[in-house]
């Protein structure tokens, strides 16, 4: 691609200040030193639980369900994390398992 | 000295799946710069700097689409979004870090937050630098993949198709934790069906922001049977 220096710091620093921007505006709203109202704690405690459900979803935005191979190495790996999980309890086997069986999936089996 | 060495070594084991996630999509990262050709040091700027996984795959998209920096800075606004939620779950627990803070602001990635969210330190480890050294790990572990990636990524011969599932199987499991960690699975269906359904209705490339609305909605207007959440 042919940019010069000036117009990439330009590019990639606008695309810093903006990330930079959604991680430090809670934070340069409700310093340490002012009280957060009580509906900022109230979503501080429930946010998290929620989130983690919708990167879930954001991780798995581009399966398909309707095409070959109808979603298979996903659920299957899923379901394999989640029993592995439920059982051993422990969360590097889990995820070392599911990622591994997923990559024999996605190699090997549903090509 | 001895507390900031016990930090760090408690806080490794935790990293390991962000460690895997991040050398292996860090270097795809690190290869499709090097193909647009970029050199290694705008590779580890980006890196360094930008630190924000998906939003640096889509800069490269955008940059080779035209100079458009105003267009880019808005969707990094939209894209990024998210992480205000991030922030605000972090208030009480990033509170008192002092002139770690800035850094530790800056660098709260998905993955990081996910950590941040989901793991204590064990007994007798400060829990401030133990969340530094989480966070400070993250970050080399991202930057060091985008080097490999950067300088000989396209002569590994390893088949490396799928192994960015890790960072799902970590999300899944965290998820797993988080609902046998608490009795009211309210707030953790919440997110899923509003991710989902809003998936279904904006598509791929849109549907974060609405999803956030959405989960911000239901948490509100369902507040009193979003009885206390307990702690992981």
């Amino acid at each position: 691609m042919n940019y010069t220096t000036p117009q990439l710091f330009i590019f990639f620093g606008l695309v810093t200040l903006g990330t930079l921007l959604t991680r430090a505006l809670p934070f340069f709203i409700f310093p340490e030193k002012k009280e957060i109202p009580k509906y900022i704690k109230y979503l501080a405690e429930v946010l998290p639980y929620t989130i983690i459900g919708m990167l879930v979803v954001y991780c798995l935005k581009d399966v398909s369900f309707s095409k070959a191979p109808y979603a298979l190495p996903e659920i299957i790996s899923i379901a394999v994390i989640t029993g592995l999980h439920l059982w051993k309890k422990n969360t590097l086997v889990s995820i070392g398992s599911g990622t591994v069986l997923y990559m024999i999936l996605v190699q090997f089996v549903f090509i | 000295m001895a507390d900031k060495k016990a930090a760090f070594l408690a806080a490794i084991p935790h990293t390991i799946p962000v460690f895997t996630g991040y050398i292996v999509l860090g270097a795809a990262y690190g290869i499709l710069m090097d193909s647009k050709g970029f050199s290694i040091l705008w590779i580890l700027l980006a890196s360094v700097f930008v630190y924000a996984g998906s939003m640096q795959f889509v800069a490269v998209a955008l940059l080779a689409a035209g100079f458009d920096p105003l267009g880019a800075f808005l969707l990094t606004l939209m894209v990024n979004a998210r992480h205000l939620f991030y922030g605000v779950s972090m208030l009480n627990q990033y509170k008192g870090l002092g002139k770690l803070k800035p850094y530790m602001i800056f660098a709260l990635t998905d993955e990081t937050f996910s950590l941040l969210c989901s793991t204590k330190p064990p007994d007798g480890v400060d829990q401030k630098w133990f969340m530094f050294f989480i966070t400070f790990l993250d970050h080399t572990y991202w930057i060091t993949g985008s080097l490999i990636g950067g300088i000989v990524g396209s002569l590994t011969k390893f088949n490396t198709k799928g192994i960015d599932f890790v960072l799902t199987a970590l999300f899944v499991v965290i998820l797993i934790n988080q609902w046998k960690a608490t009795a009211n699975h309210l707030p953790v269906l919440i997110g899923i069906m509003c991710a989902v359904v809003s998936l279904v209705i904006f598509g791929t490339s849109n549907f974060i922001l609405p999803a956030m609305g959405g989960i911000l909605f239901f948490v509100t207007i369902l507040k009193k049977h979003v009885v206390e959440v307990k702690s992981v």
